[in-house]
């Protein structure tokens, strides 16, 4: 037999469908120039993130790349190629029936299968496993647990033991899976930006430490982020005794310096303050975005959210007020918000504390006006002024159970005032607490790098080891990172991703993904968990304990026994009673290391720590006009950065699922913009999508505009982590990278200005309409109307009753399953929509298809506006499949793919589906998602490995929605029968219900009348969306209740 | 069954047949353009053109199997695009054959015998062009046939409460009716051609579709028995096809869909945008082949007149709309005309009512229905207006619905362009292939057109 026809071949080497060949050209290369591989690469890399996902065979499949695999792999490339000659018809013909009987002469893959000899405990094929580890960002863990199926882990949701989690979780924690499985994920050792290997790495690195070590390590630096690990920081001290001249620096482009240089101007000693929102009954935040960000947020929404909890007909809620300087979920979830500029925020803290009474706070006191009115000179306007009375109104009367908290991009002295101002409050020991920094050696970052760089241009450092940060993306444009990295003889970037730094690096070494590797992490507030692999590293690769290792002269060490050592060390320490063996195997059970959660201390103020008027000395104030109050268009504004919500500092910009997840309040995908306010806009003539010119110091960039109600007047606000280059198809070609006009001294806000530039750029949002139109879909009241009438939400709109209709009801006997979403809880956090995409396979679509109305989310979060456009109410609202009882997509369906099942589902059969999207056009809600194209991956098998085998993949043309993670609820099913029981309440847990971090989702069955659901749509809050529409939706709502404070703007 | 043809015209009316011809001209002048006449330069002009555009056809749905309907401008929440809009418009086009042929025939409005098979030759090729947009426009469609009730060991069988399965129906019946009454009315027509063909090849394949017609008594009678029949069979036909595709939408719940009176707004719509195609390409056929002996200005008042009073209905239908979207008292569907008349898309609507309400009330006019051209541009605004009424109640029902959360735009892309386009080449190449080969007019029943024929069933002698 010829051996140019083994078709299995074809299977290995992805031919394009219907390429033709010619048959000389199998065995000989053809005259044509032949592009390198080089050029090829170049190429693929060239293309732009947001047509990765549906277009990789498409931009593969030229005529180049063709050719170039025609000559690689040139018996596989000739198959099929002929027009169909007879003879070569019958040649194919009896190949393929002497395979099909003869399949042991060709000659199989060089694979060895073996079954397992002995079965793995607990391991049952089709059975999913759970392990517990934890999630690492900026430096804090969240615990986590990890589903694994047949040894692939694809599913994270928190866990319940860990105290930064209590089981839920966030959209980062949720989405790091998909980076285990990224592609793009850096995948060999580089040399110069060559390929290298990880011996002439480890030989390289050998030679450059003997030389410091003769120097005592004097050229040798360590810049990691934020790292709160006992293994690595234990390591790192060992480096530093080794080489005692050595330093280590650390750096984050967002992280807590603020806020640990505040804890330090108020106490003395760098403190981790840890809230109990749940014991507040008032909590102020000033530009703090606590719900959705910092190192507790997951913790902290439920803390929160226990405190907007209504039963029955009495509300009894905290009262939250908020000035920010940009929509945030925490400000959609206020009951008084207020939008500032970032450095007005410094006059509500001063007048809080004047208003206070808190000492040291010099007073400027004109005797004008009884003390507990604000007064004139503060420099308030009247919003401000009022937002400030009712503020210290109801403080007041929390002594003891309040809150106030500043936000992360808040300069020093405003934390140390707010410090202090808890500390009148009485707060401290009740409301807040203090531990010892997890993290280790605080310091202000910015400098620790600026410091560095210093050192690099004056060529003393000789050996840099770059971890787990990106200074030459991110570093303050002023530094000038890359130049000076540039000059150091040795450098090493350790990432995930092959990314600006590592390109500027001589030597990259590529970072294993937490998933596949072993490390230890502390939470917020001290307590440790022991990060555990789920997975053996996909590529060559290393974390940064065995990389750390390699320095300290143990080549080869495991990261195992390097982690398990610094725990054996400490155990023997610290004399436990219990052996090691217990306590290391029953903390990686629990996934937290039990009783290392830190013990408060005592905080106590420094004799006038707050002194002086705030803001007037802090570094982030340089570079403010004092003239911002009086701005006229186009001349001086307040520029502030902020970490994307979802990207954050660009460590998730290659990410699809975070890029593709609209960011909360603004909806926008794939891109950043300069975010503006309706007032601005009008004054200044710029519409959504222009392109504007934002300049400070110098410098400036073009970026889009989007008109942002509620965001401050004075200020433009510009998103970090985008416009990356070369990191990742995903990543390349996303927004603007806005950091040429961030410097040192204004990282968070600086002056600049802004005008209207040429040309716009679309951008992709999932929500273009943010009016109700007076329809009552999102329910809301505030306390005294509820009181007055709890069943409001119920008469806002009409349900026709089960008699008006001629046919019968149709009666379930069995399970009824139901859903009740609490709005009252809901931060708009998108924990829900990730979990659900995480769960249910949900592609990822792509800038293009977002603005074509195509994204895929099962689950979405529809936001309104309601109320003033400058300061609106925001109203967050989760929508997915309502499950309707009389749904109207099933009558329409010509061939009956979407029915309903026994239980009460609307279910999509999705193999009978032949997409007439009828369905979608006659579903109210429009929470149906149709495969435009093939969205699911089908080629790469890496991203496949992630699919969760329990949930069909869907092909193109076929229709697809929420499905109450239906498969779950077959899974207890099993369970229950296998014990001849019933499914028990809780038994039955949604992905997005799980991963709901105020728990405002509630799920079960409706025939069980003591099931939470149940009780949850006894609700006097309870109503249906659309009902008068006769949809009877099986999801409910419980109308939203605010708790304003009476005395403000004639609410009550 | 015998019925007087009365010719009681007075002086000032145009005839419908031009003086001067008898029995032999008629048959010499229909079969020779076919036979005998070489091709005119503008019919092989036009035939190129619209070949033209059935290669952009081909290429745009050879792209859609590849890729998937995702090349269209379709989205959540506008889930039908050009693909439904170009499905009713055919449909609707496809209504006057039926409608002249059958109850025409019934009523014994006999001036229709110049333009019947002219009439029915669209409606067969209307249709089948409407035939391809509900299988183009299926997610998937290699699966089409899971739409029909075909015994399969699964027993599975399709839903039979949803109208798409009513349209499949509706349609296969109508296409299935059209083409047998196109059909057995040409068969005498074809035993002529047969008997006047010089051509060995034409001999065989007109003597083949001839099924032996030798003009008996006895072929007469059956042939005038099943004619009859089949129009009582047509007849229902007229009137269920648009009423079922107007039930894809009257049975949604979308405001703007929900309406009781689309069943008959939609007939009358059809009949409406039928005569307007038919007289758009009668009147340069006719030219082309100077036809204006057998289809006179008469012919062409008598249509205009019909299209102006399914245009009224249709106007009355769009007043019923607005109406009801105020006399409802419901949030939406006020929202919902008021959406389509001041929202994005009112650009659409404004049109709609110009095309479809304004502008055909010149055909009051008789001088106007006279004119040659200005009736061709009439025809022609009705046709766009037809179209945009159903891009209206499509896309602007679609794109803001109930929860304002999910409103979106619907942008045609150049595929959507490219099919739509794509369907009228084909349409027009199949329409100037048929008068090629086939007698336009039908030789035998314009006879009955004769004026100084006073009997209609002793034509059996003029059969050849």
């Amino acid at each position: 037999m010829n051996h140019d026809h083994e078709p299995e071949h074809r299977h290995h080497h992805g031919d394009a469908p219907g390429e033709s060949h010619d048959p000389a050209a199998g065995p000989t290369p053809p005259a044509a120039p032949k592009p390198t591989l080089e050029e090829i690469r170049d190429r693929l890399a060239g293309r732009t993130g947001e047509h990765y996902w549906r277009s990789l065979d498409e931009l593969a499949d030229n005529e180049e790349f063709r050719e170039r695999l025609r000559n690689e792999f040139p018996r596989d490339a000739s198959v099929w190629e002929d027009a169909v000659s007879r003879r070569r018809f019958l040649q194919l013909m009896g190949a393929s029936i002497a395979l099909a009987g003869l399949s042991s002469c060709v000659k199989q893959p060089d694979e060895k299968i073996v079954p397992y000899v002995k079965q793995p405990e607990m391991l049952v094929p089709g059975k999913p496993l759970t392990f517990a580890s934890a999630f690492e960002l900026n430096g804090f863990a969240t615990g986590i647990l990890v589903t694994s199926h047949m040894g692939r882990p694809t599913k994270i949701q928190g866990n319940p033991d860990h105290p930064a989690s209590l089981g839920s979780s966030d959209i980062h924690s949720q989405a790091s899976i998909l980076h285990l499985y990224d592609p793009d994920r850096s995948q060999v050792v580089r040399h110069k930006n060559g390929i290298s290997t990880p011996d002439k790495f480890i030989a390289g690195l050998q030679g450059a430490l003997d030389a410091q070590k003769a120097l005592s390590g004097s050229g040798l630096r360590i810049l990691t982020g934020t790292t709160a690990s006992p293994t690595v920081t234990g390591q790192i001290a060992d480096l530093l005794k080794l080489y005692p001249k050595a330093r280590w620096h650390r750096y984050d482009t967002t992280g807590l310096a603020n806020e640990r240089e505040g804890a330090r101007t108020a106490f003395g000693v760098y403190l981790q303050p840890v809230y109990r929102f749940d014991r507040a009954d008032v909590v102020v935040s000033l530009d703090s975005d606590f719900l959705a960000e910092g190192n507790a947020h997951v913790r902290y929404s439920r803390d929160f959210a226990s405190r907007r909890r209504v039963t029955g007909e009495r509300a009894d809620l905290n009262r939250l007020f908020v000035a920010e300087s940009f929509p945030t979920v925490t400000g959609g979830v206020a009951d008084h918000r207020l939008p500032v500029t970032a450095s007005r925020v410094a006059r509500l803290a001063g007048g809080l504390a004047r208003e206070l009474e808190v000492a040291g706070t010099s007073i400027p006191d004109t005797g004008n006006g009884p003390r507990g009115t604000p007064r004139r000179e503060t420099g308030l306007n009247s919003d401000e002024q009022e937002w400030l009375a009712a503020a210290v109104e109801d403080l007041k009367k929390a002594r003891g159970s309040s809150v106030v908290i500043a936000g992360p991009g808040q300069p020093a002295e405003i934390h140390a005032l707010v410090h202090a101002i808890n500390s009148e409050l009485g707060n401290f020991d009740a409301t807040v607490s203090f531990v010892p920094p997890p993290e280790a050696t605080p310091a202000a970052t910015g400098e620790s790098l600026a410091d560095l760089v210093g050192e690099m241009n004056r060529g003393e450092v000789d050996l840099l080891l770059i971890a787990g940060c990106n200074p030459s993306y991110d570093a303050p444009a002023d530094l000038d990172f890359a130049p000076a990295l540039a000059r150091v003889p040795m450098s090493i970037s350790h990432a995930l991703y092959n990314d600006e730094t590592a390109r500027g690096c001589t030597w990259h070494v590529p970072q294993s993904h937490y998933l596949e590797s072993w490390g230890d992490a502390r939470a917020y507030d001290g307590t440790v968990s022991i990060v555990q692999p789920l997975i053996a590293p996909l590529y060559n690769t290393m974390s940064l304990p065995e990389l750390l290792a390699e320095f300290l002269g143990r080549p080869g060490s495991k990261g195992y026994d390097i982690v398990r050592e610094h725990w054996k060390k400490r155990s023997d320490r610290d004399r436990k009673r219990e052996g090691f063996e217990e306590i290391w195997r029953k903390s990686l059970n629990d996934g937290v290391v039990a009783g290392t959660a830190s013990t408060a201390v005592r905080a106590r103020l420094r004799a006038r720590s707050a002194a002086g008027p705030p803001g007037k000395s802090g570094r982030e104030r340089k570079g403010t006009g004092t003239g911002l109050d009086f701005r006229v268009p186009g001349s001086a504004i307040e520029v502030i950065f902020r970490a994307d919500p979802n990207v954050l500092d660009g460590r998730f910009s290659n990410n699809g699922w975070l890029q593709e997840l609209p960011r909360p309040v603004s909806k926008l995908t794939w891109d950043n913009a300069a975010f503006i306010s309706p007032a601005l806009a009008i004054a200044m003539r710029i519409e959504d999508e222009d392109i504007v010119e934002v300049r400070t110091a110098g410098k400036s960039v073009r970026i889009p505009a989007l008109v942002m109600p509620g965001h401050p007047t004075d200020s433009v606000t510009l998103h970090l982590g985008f416009g990356r280059t070369g990191a990742g198809k995903v990543a390349d070609g996303t927004g603007v990278d806005v950091h040429p006009l961030r410097i040192s001294g204004g990282m968070h806000f600086t002056g600049g200005s802004i005008r209207k530039g040429k040309g716009t750029r679309k951008l992709a949002r999932t929500q273009d309409h943010n009016l109700m139109e007076g329809r009552p879909i999102f329910r809301t009241a505030t306390a005294g109307e509820f009181e007055r009438d709890p069943h409001f939400a119920k008469h806002a709109g009409h349900t026709p009753t089960p008699s008006e209709s001629l046919y019968p009801q149709k009666e379930y006997d069995g399970y009824k399953w139901g859903m009740s979403i609490d709005l009252n809880a809901c931060t708009g956090c998108n924990a829900c929509v990730i979990a659900c995409q995480s769960e249910n396979n949900i592609p990822v679509v792509g800038r293009e298809e977002v603005l074509n109305g195509r994204e895929m989310h099962w689950i979405r979060i529809d936001r309104y506006y309601s109320g003033d456009m400058n300061n609106p109410e925001i109203h967050n609202q989760p929508v997915a499949c309502m499950h309707c009882e009389n749904a109207p997509c099933e009558p329409v369906c010509p061939v009956g793919a979407t029915n309903h099942d026994s239980e009460g589902l609307n279910v999509m059969v999705y193999n009978r589906c032949v997409g007439t999207r009828y369905c979608s056009n006659n579903c109210p809600y429009k929470v149906r998602r149709f495969n435009f194209l093939q969205y699911a991956e089908k080629e790469d098998e890496t991203v496949q490995m992630m699919y969760n085998p329990d949930v069909t993949v869907r092909n193109r043309g076929v229709m697809e929605k929420c499905t109450y993670c239906v498969q779950r609820i077959s899974a207890a099913r099993i369970d229950a029968k296998k014990e001849h029981r019933e499914i028990r309440e809780g038994e039955v847990v949604t992905a997005c219900q799980s991963a709901c971090p105020a728990q405002a989702i509630t799920f079960g069955n409706l025939n069980d009348p003591e099931s939470a659901v149940s009780k949850a749509k006894a609700e006097p809050r309870d109503y249906g969306l659309l009902t008068e529409l006769n949809t009877h939706p099986r999801t409910s709502y419980l109308a939203r209740i605010s708790n304003p404070n009476p005395g403000i703007d004639g609410k009550a | 069954m015998a019925y007087k043809y009365h010719v009681t015209e007075g002086e000032n009316v145009a005839p419908l047949i031009a003086p001067g011809h008898d029995y032999a001209t008629i048959t010499d002048k229909i079969s020779g353009d076919v036979l005998d006449r070489k091709t005119p330069r503008g019919m092989m002009i036009t035939l190129a053109v619209s070949f033209l555009f059935v290669l952009v056809l081909i290429g745009a749905v050879s792209y859609l199997f590849y890729k998937g309907v995702g090349i269209w401008g379709i989205n959540i929440p506008v889930g039908w695009g050009f693909a439904i809009v170009n499905l009713v418009w055919w449909i609707g086009i496809g209504h006057a054959g039926t409608l002249i042929s059958a109850i025409l025939l019934l009523l014994h409005q006999h001036w229709r015998n110049a333009i019947n098979r002219f009439a029915e030759a669209m409606t067969l090729f209307a249709v089948a062009c409407a035939g391809l947009f509900p299988i183009l426009h299926l997610g998937r469609p290699w699966l089409a046939y899971w739409l029909t009730p075909y015994p399969n060991t699964m027993e599975v069988w399709p839903n039979f409460r949803s109208p798409l399965v009513w349209d499949v129906f509706a349609i296969s019946t109508y296409l299935l009716v059209s083409f047998m009454f196109w059909f057995v009315g040409l068969i005498p027509d074809l035993a002529s051609m047969r008997d006047r063909a010089r051509k060995r090849w034409q001999k065989i394949c007109y003597g083949v579709l001839a099924m032996g017609w030798r003009g008996s008594a006895r072929h007469w009678h059956r042939y005038e028995t099943s004619y009859l029949l089949l129009a009582g069979l047509a007849t229902p036909l007229v009137v269920s096809v648009h009423s079922v595709v107007s039930f894809d939408f009257a049975v949604g719940i979308i405001p703007g869909w929900h309406a009781t009176i689309f069943p008959p707004y939609f007939v009358a719509g059809a009949i409406y945008s039928g005569f307007a195609m038919v007289i758009t390409l009668m009147i340069p056929v006719r030219k082309l082949y100077h036809l204006e002996d057998f289809v006179t200005d008469r012919h062409l008042d008598f249509m205009a007149k019909v299209m102006l009073g399914t245009g009224l209905i249709v106007l009355y239908g769009y007043l019923s709309e607005l109406f009801f979207a105020y006399y409802s008292g419901s949030e939406y569907e006020g929202f919902m005309m008021h959406n389509r008349i001041t929202g994005p898309y009112g650009w659409s609507y404004a049109l709609l009512i110009l095309c479809n309400g304004l502008i055909p009330q010149a055909l009051w006019s008789k001088r106007v229905r006279l004119n040659t051209l200005a009736l061709f541009l009439i025809s022609i605004v009705v046709n766009v207006g037809m179209w945009l009424e159903r891009f209206v109640i499509v896309v602007t029902s679609l794109h803001r619905d109930f929860l304002p959360s999910s409103w979106d735009m619907y942008t045609p892309t150049i595929w959507d362009w490219a099919t739509y386009v794509g369907s009228l080449g084909v349409f027009v190449w199949l329409m100037f292939i048929f008068v090629r080969v086939m007698p336009m007019i039908s030789i035998f029943e314009i006879k009955h057109l004769l004026p100084w024929k006073g009997r209609i069933y002793d034509t059996s002698a003029d059969a050849n």
